[in-house]
């Protein structure tokens, strides 16, 4: 065509298309969305803490690897909730003149999505000694260690917060690791990450593609019943670790542990349920029963696993004895 | 050094990884060797039918047809045969029997054998086939029974051939005999056939019997070419008239360009191994989180891009035939550019970056650097454009032109520091990185490709139209495709599938680019062979076809559940990238550098680089692709999430040793081209000879 001899027709015309279909698919969309949205009620702002943690999180580019980003799709659960929603993204900002909003839904999965970190693991203790080296509570971790966000000191002072480690992880030199100020604002982040309800009355939208239950049950588990050492696997063994002798100094064996093997099944799934912070010598374990919505089939698949392994040998209990019990607990702490 | 190095964990973490996909491992290699069985099974049965109908006619024919075959075979007669046949004529012949029959065996070692070839595969239960244990044993049953098998068939066709060289020595037995019995007058017609048979030319019908003189410089003899050890392809043509000041320019463009994918893959390889040894540094600028930017941004805005442009810098000016606008721009861009990623790199290694968006982590300023850069091409090669002596615009420049324009409107939507909150970053950050990608170093290439291609083959395009076809559906339908990478994400929905849609629909130009390029190669298949840029054509060509559909499938929202987030995307980036943008790359810079410094790459270490990034990307996509889908199925299955790391973790080891295969090929790409560029050639004997020549003359003329 001879309009396209003339080189301001042809490349006028092409950029004209261009530019054409991103004011469509990008420029206007972009522009809605972040003028229509607002967050939620019960979202907060970070606190200055949280917020350099993010700068630090951005700097060392830890999104390469995590995402922040609950799909609407089944396999996404175990992350949240519920599926993200535009207004779980609308309060964050141009972090400033320079650097672009960091909004870190990520596209890569090597490392667990973060959307409800800050619910799924609370502990600052297992987060410090995750970040000086993670193979110390994963041994599968292939994350990076962040040695330089800790200092070693010999005398560490009040006010340091003091990191308990395996000798073996100081490579030979003396004194105690002492969390720098970076590695408390990291944690300090990753404990705010928490997804926010939605408010009442709004539906959530709801997971897609839910897989298909299965009705033939392996050998050896009651029909119907949860999988108690997949639930370790995926809920405990980071801080228990998987021959259940815990870490020393950071988190308390459930080998030969008094509470495990014992009789008082109601201080036992009030730990599981609610949590438990009475042992100075460890760290406080977060409410993971609750922050997971565990049914008392699922506490005492736990349970029963946790009696039954590294040597342990309890009574297994009933789910209808769990229940029993989380009711009493329940009502307890609905009339302190 | 931390306790955890390489070996350490691949020790330790492989085995358990290992025992568990063993037996997928033992399934797939039972599988193949059933399929073997079958494949040498159906093979004997075709060899054997065709043995029985080759020996049909022999065994079916009757006495009365006899005479008339013996008669056929003396028509057959070769003029030698004829020959040998007159000197013998009057010779007392006794035919002889040699050959011994041997069918009586065949019975037996059918009996003898038939009875090990029943197949000892059960009708097991479906669990106890899955069990590795009597999955191995099967395989050690298998082994020797399949061993039989090729045994028999080989025994086989032994008898069969032996069997048909009796018979064949029965019929020249009667031959022999009716040979003995022929008349006088039979034997004047053979030798009036044996005449005839002997006529030939004399060779000489054309030439005449003046000895031959190459008066017009047409023929070189190379004699004693010595034993080669790599194929000899043929030499890069000297081309007349290029612009010294042009030539550095191009020259430099591509010698930065190499500088930064040695740099950028060195440390990609680094990163690739991190997956294996997560400990085997704890410094923070080297950190995975930083130094996985490092590498995706230097072999994009330094190797890939740098390449492109100083390709381009060679072709506008060429196809428009005149010469570069501004030659001292040329300068500045690459200048600004080269800035921009080593500022850029420094900068990601120091903690300092945009914000996390994939390929989008420079900060702006840095970035800055780089459009100004753009900015400045763009203006001299639409200059050079508006001042061609042609009057089409050639398709290359379509494309190269195009991609630039784009790429700056994409920086300037996803860089300007006004906007995107929310959301709007989502939304941008999927649009540019894909732009990025797809109009950027997708666009630019194919110009490439339009240009060299042809003169490669040394025929025209294919089609003209198709190129354009592809050029406009490609703007139209590769625009909207970015939010496939934020799919089942909090962005809107009829967004997503507004990217899904186009995704389908980038088909389209896919299909009209391959077709074009291949149709391009019809009736010159045969020049693959003699050259050593067309390989690399070849090779991106075809993952231009299946990196772009595999894209096309990946962007659909079943298979987004499968591979999203896995490792399965950074396979597909790299087939793309990698097999697309870096074989047409190196293809060009192949055909233009001899052109430009006259001085070729060695054979073989052209061939290595080829080969070792073929196997090597090969060796890194497949793995990945499969331990992705691995993973993507755990996930599904909701099993806990560090047991897909630890299955992960022979596919990682798996992709740093493709990962080093590439990047020894990178290592003989740049010898390459320090040969292309700075080695000295090998002085040439007979132009040192006339130049000796030439001082001595004037020295023995002063003395005389």
């Amino acid at each position: 065509m001879k309009i396209f001899d003339d080189h301001r027709y042809l490349f006028g015309s092409a950029t004209a298309l261009f530019v054409g279909l991103t004011m469509l698919v990008a420029i206007m969309p972009a522009i809605h969305n972040q003028e229509n949205n607002r967050p939620l009620p019960g979202a907060e702002e970070l606190s200055p803490e949280a917020g350099r943690g993010k700068a630090a999180f951005v700097a060392n580019g830890c999104v390469a690897c995590h995402t922040q980003q609950v799909r609407n799709v089944d396999m996404d659960r175990q992350w949240g909730s519920r599926p993200g929603v535009a207004a779980d993204y609308a309060g964050i900002r141009r972090t400033d003149f320079w650097r672009n909003t960091a909004t870190l839904m990520g596209t890569e999965r090597t490392g667990p999505d973060l959307t409800d970190i800050g619910n799924r693991q609370p502990s600052a203790d297992w987060n410090l000694v995750h970040l000086f080296n993670p193979r110390i509570v994963v041994k599968e971790s292939v994350m990076p260690a962040y040695p330089w966000l800790f200092t070693l000191k010999d005398e560490p002072a009040e006010s340091d917060v003091v990191v308990n480690l395996p000798e073996e992880y100081l490579k030979g030199r003396k004194g105690k690791v002492v969390a720098g100020r970076e590695a408390l604002d990291l944690v300090a982040y990753l404990q705010s990450l928490k997804q926010v309800p939605l408010p009442d009355g709004s539906e959530a939208p709801s997971f897609l593609y839910a897989r298909q239950k299965n009705e033939v049950q392996k050998d050896g588990e009651a029909p119907g019943g949860p999988d108690g050492k997949a639930l370790y696997v995926a809920n405990c063994q980071a801080c228990h670790q998987e021959n259940g002798e815990g870490l020393p100094g950071a988190f308390p064996p459930l080998k030969g542990s008094a509470i495990v093997t014992g009789d008082d099944l109601q201080l036992y799934v009030d730990i599981i349920m609610n949590g438990f912070d009475a042992r100075p010598e460890y760290a406080a374990m977060a409410p993971v029963g609750t922050n997971l919505g565990w049914t008392a089939d699922e506490v005492a698949a736990v349970i029963n696993y946790e009696r039954s392994s590294w040597g342990n040998s309890a009574p297994e209990v009933t789910a209808e004895e769990v229940k029993e019990v989380m009711k009493f607990i329940d009502q307890k702490i609905a009339q302190p | 050094m931390s306790e955890y190095n390489w070996f350490h964990m691949a020790q330790s973490q492989a085995p358990a990884a290992l025992s568990l996909r063993l037996e997928e491992v033992i399934i797939g290699g039972l599988a193949l060797s059933v399929l073997v069985m079958a494949a040498l099974l159906f093979f004997l049965a075709v060899a054997l039918r065709k043995k029985i109908i080759s020996a049909g006619p022999l065994y079916g024919t009757g006495q009365e047809g006899a005479g008339e075959r013996l008669r056929e075979h003396v028509g057959k007669m070769s003029s030698f045969q004829i020959g040998e046949l007159l000197k013998y004529r009057l010779a007392p012949f006794k035919p002889r029997l040699m050959a011994v029959v041997l069918i009586t065996g065949l019975t037996g070692i059918f009996c003898c054998n038939g009875a090990n070839a029943q197949t000892p595969v059960k009708s097991d239960g479906s669990s106890l086939l899955g069990e590795g244990g009597i999955i191995i044993t099967l395989i050690l049953v298998l082994l020797p029974v399949l061993t039989g098998l090729i045994l028999l068939f080989f025994r086989i066709r032994k008898i069969m051939v032996r069997q048909n060289e009796q018979l064949l020595s029965e019929e020249a037995g009667s031959l022999a005999a009716y040979l003995g019995s022929l008349k006088p007058e039979d034997v004047a017609a053979l030798e009036r056939r044996k005449a005839a048979l002997d006529y030939a030319l004399t060779h000489r019908e054309l030439s005449g019997n003046e000895p031959a003189e190459d008066t017009r410089g047409l023929l070189t003899v190379n004699s004693a070419p010595g034993l080669p050890i790599v194929a000899v392809k043929k030499k890069a043509l000297p081309r007349p008239h290029i612009d010294p000041a042009l030539s550095r320019l191009v020259i430099t463009y591509l010698a930065c360009a190499t500088g930064w994918l040695l740099f950028g893959t060195s440390v990609g390889e680094y990163v690739g191994i991190k997956f294996v040894a997560p400990d085997i540094d704890q410094a923070s600028w080297l950190s995975f989180g930083r130094l996985r930017p490092v590498h995706t941004n230097s072999v994009f805005w330094g190797w890939a891009s740098l390449g492109m442009l100083g390709l381009g810098y060679y072709i506008v000016p060429r196809v428009s035939n005149v010469g570069l606008a501004s030659i001292r721009w040329g300068w500045y861009a690459l200048c600004l550019i080269n800035a921009s990623v080593a500022i850029g790199t420094i900068c990601l290694m120091a903690g300092i970056n945009n914000g996390g968006g994939e390929y989008r982590e420079y900060v702006w300023p840095v970035m800055l650097l780089f459009a100004v850069g753009l900015g400045l091409t763009l203006v001299n090669f639409l200059k050079t454009i508006a001042a061609r002596k042609t009057r089409e615009i050639y398709i290359s420049n379509w494309y190269m032109v195009s991609a630039i324009i784009f790429t700056i409107v994409i920086a300037l939507v996803a860089y300007i520091p006004y906007w995107q909150n929310g959301l709007g970053e989502t939304i941008v950050q999927g649009y540019y990185m894909h732009q990025g990608v797809g109009m950027w170093f997708m666009l630019f290439p194919l110009g490439i490709v339009y240009y060299f291609l042809p003169q490669q083959l040394n025929k025209p395009i294919y089609s003209y139209s198709l190129g354009i076809l592809a050029f406009w559906t490609q703007i139209l339908f590769y625009t909207l495709i970015g939010t496939h990478h934020f799919v089942f994400s909090a962005i809107p929905w009829w967004l997503q599938t507004v990217a899904i849609v186009g995704s389908a629909g980038m088909v389209i130009p896919v299909v009209a680019g391959t077709t074009n390029f291949l149709m391009t190669f019809k009736g010159a298949w045969h020049k693959v062979q003699d050259s050593y840029t067309l390989p690399f054509f070849l090779v991106g060509i075809v993952f231009y076809f299946t990196g772009s559909l595999q894209g096309t499938a990946e962007a659909f929202r079943f298979t987004n559940l499968l591979w999203h987030f896995t490792d399965f995307t950074v396979a597909h980036s790299h087939l793309t990238m990698y097999g697309i943008i870096c074989f047409f790359l190196w293809a060009a810079i192949y055909a233009v550098v001899p052109r430009l410094t006259g001085r070729e790459a060695p054979q073989i270490t052209v061939g290595a680089h080829f080969w070792l990034a073929l196997i090597g990307l090969m060796f890194y996509s497949v793995p990945l692709m499969y331990g992705g889908t691995l993973k993507g199925l755990m996930w599904m299955e909701g099993k806990p999430f560090i047991e897909n790391v630890s299955a992960m973790m022979p596919y990682w080891l798996w992709r740093a040793i493709g990962g080093s295969l590439m990047w020894l090929s990178h290592i003989f790409f740049a010898y390459n081209m320090y040969r292309m560029i700075v080695a000295r050639p090998a002085p040439d004997v007979r132009e040192l000879a006339i130049r000796k020549l030439a001082e001595r003359v004037p020295a023995e003329q002063e003395k005389a």
